[in-house]
């Protein structure tokens, strides 16, 4: 009996013992990841069981299907909101993305100062939204800024008052967010030129074409997978854009330069409803899963093929 | 192409190369001869503009001068209060991730694929969908409107990024050096404190600037969840924007703006290279 008993224990103890001793290790590894991970999930579920409540300054119970969604897909913020999304996403995206492409291509050129140059394409991603757009509505203001200097260089009829005009206002926007990441395009840009495979060019030199043809029928084929991450990397930041646009037009003139992500805010804290400003930020998820699903399925498709290949 | 003797067309190349730097550094030229011209002057002509006399205490009415909503301490109480949340929030996350990455990549657990999964998910997943329940979690446990509460934020949601960038660092470590360490008796921390953390300067150096730069240049988080004198320096600035909003000072303001961009911007200057490799291993994943 006694040696049945001690039998059946004996491993037990040095287990118990052993997770014991690992339990620093443990807590170290589990701790932290668990608190991320649940914390992403939850918040989440959190965040889309209240879009469907009829939550207004504290979240309560209740269900009122899809309510909050049709009110804030019916709102003109929304709406407007919606609309330069688009309008924003697509040009800045295309601009930034030719921007960048051409500096990295200049820089590609051998030329001197190449660090130096490319410092000061980068510099504006270490600086803040706020700061970024707070220069510029300074620069783009037309009682302050280019206007005003042009005006007192003498050419008074010079027009540049997009900021205050409601149907150009989204492009002041747009030329921040360009001026503030097309570096970041290039720096991916200048990355996938350098690893081109030399022996290509030269072969193609030696066939006697020309750096532009090169260019476009070597080179630049073998970007386009950069090309793809880059724009859907811009497209993230655009469509979660709030502090480029609070500093620089906090939405207006009026609701003009109303972007998605200031309407959930302007919902959740400034109107206190919060069930629609929880919808509203569920419709922003959606529109980012559109963006990042296909990507992901491309992404996976890549590495398939890559695997075979 | 990769042509040197070809004159005409490198000099229109270096043109229109110098040309765009130009333009890049304009707003940035423009901010820094503003924090030095006098209130008055740039009232009269306008934001672009050489000094006429060198306002130097236009930086000393920024640090400690100037008054948003009724305190008037000038931007040093909110640098202060980004460097209370950004510093340690910075430390904790790159801590915390790389042992995270390092378990995930070279000790694998039950598990751990899935998990890893998840917290890299938080790289995509918008602010807007955490705002309510971080709201909602900070008043419950008593850190709304405190420093401590963005720090516990940003340490938790840098986890996703500290952990991929470790973990990616850290896969590429032969797993022959820690088995080899294992049969030695040598232990979880041991393994991590002896071979792991020599080896991890260079990641660490990359999550540390990302972190940094990312938590100290955020804005939503900061105007949410904090008010008045608890805020960071990023709505700060907008506040300070909106007190004065009917009798601009745009040289004080411009100077407020220097201050506030300095942190990250010498910080840029000194580890360029390791900011643009976090720039570019966080885009491409």
């Amino acid at each position: 009996m006694i040696d049945t008993v001690s039998i059946a224990t004996r491993p037990v103890r040095p287990a118990i013992a052993g997770a014991l001793r690992r339990l620093p290790e443990y807590l170290m590894i589990w701790v932290p990841l668990l608190l991320s991970a649940l914390h992403l999930v939850s918040f989440s579920l959190w965040t889309i069981w209240i879009s469907f409540t009829p939550s207004t300054l504290v979240p309560v119970s209740g269900w009122v299907g899809l309510r909050n969604y049709t009110a804030v897909a019916a709102s003109r913020n929304w709406q407007i909101a919606f609309d330069n999304l688009l309008l924003f996403g697509s040009a800045f995206v295309l601009l930034s993305v030719v921007t960048g492409l051409v500096l990295a291509i200049l820089l590609d050129q051998r030329i001197r100062g190449e660090n130096l140059l490319r410092s000061i394409f980068l510099y504006p991603l270490a600086v803040s939204f706020v700061v970024t757009g707070t220069v510029w509505s300074w620069l783009l203001s037309p009682g302050i800024g280019i206007q005003k200097l042009v005006h007192d260089l003498g050419w008074t009829s010079f027009k540049f008052d997009w900021l205050i005009d409601r149907d150009m206002a989204i492009w002041t926007i747009v030329i921040a967010a360009i001026w503030q990441s097309s570096g970041f395009a290039m720096a991916l840009f200048l990355a996938g030129l350098r690893s081109v495979d030399a022996d290509i060019i030269k072969a193609a030199q030696i066939d006697g074409a020309g750096p532009i043809r090169i260019y476009r029928r070597v080179i630049l084929p073998t970007l386009w997978p950069i090309t793809i991450t880059v724009i859907v990397v811009q497209l993230q930041f655009a469509i979660s854009a709030f502090d480029l646009v609070r500093a620089l037009t906090n939405g207006g003139p009026g609701i003009a330069t109303q972007l998605p992500a200031l309407v959930v805010y302007d919902l959740m804290f400034q109107r206190s409803l919060l069930g629609r400003g929880a919808a509203a930020a569920v419709l922003m998820l959606l529109i980012l899963l559109a963006v990042l699903l296909p990507y992901a399925a491309w992404r996976y498709v890549q590495r398939r093929r890559a695997i075979h290949a | 192409m990769r042509d040197r003797t070809f004159a005409p067309s490198r000099i229109s190349i270096y043109l229109i190369v110098l040309l765009i730097a130009a333009a890049w550094l304009t707003p940035l030229v423009v901010v820094v001869l503003n924090s030095l011209r006098t209130n008055e002057e740039i009232a009269q002509a306008s934001m672009i503009g050489w000094p006429k006399h060198w306002a130097w205490s236009n930086y000393a009415t920024a640090w400690s001068g100037f008054c948003v909503a009724e305190t008037c301490a000038g931007i040093r109480p909110y640098m202060l209060n980004s460097a209370f949340i950004t510093i340690p929030a910075t430390i904790f996350s790159t801590m915390l991730g790389a042992i995270a990455g390092y378990a995930v990549s070279l000790w694998r657990f039950r598990g751990d694929t899935w998990i890893y999964g998840i917290v890299t998910l938080g790289l995509f997943l918008p602010q807007q969908m955490r705002l309510l329940p971080w709201t909602i979690v900070l008043r419950d446990i008593g850190l709304i409107n405190t420093l401590t509460g963005l720090v516990l934020i940003h340490t938790i949601q840098g986890l996703s990024f500290t952990t991929l960038f470790c973990r990616n660092y850290y896969a590429a470590v032969p797993h022959e050096l820690i088995r080899a360490a294992r049969i030695d008796g040598a232990g979880f921390f041991r393994i991590f404190w002896r071979i792991i953390l020599p080896l991890s300067a260079p990641i660490l150096i990359v999550t540390v600037i990302w972190q940094f730069t990312h938590i100290w240049n955020e804005f939503l988080y900061g105007v949410t969840f904090t008010s008045g004198q608890q805020q960071p320096v990023t709505a700060a600035l907008i506040a300070l924007s909106a007190a004065v909003a009917d009798i601009p000072q745009h040289g004080v303001q411009s100077a407020a703006v220097i201050i506030a961009a300095l942190p990250t911007l010498l910080i840029y200057l000194l580890g360029g290279r390791y900011f643009v490799r976090g720039l570019t291993a966080g885009a491409v994943k």
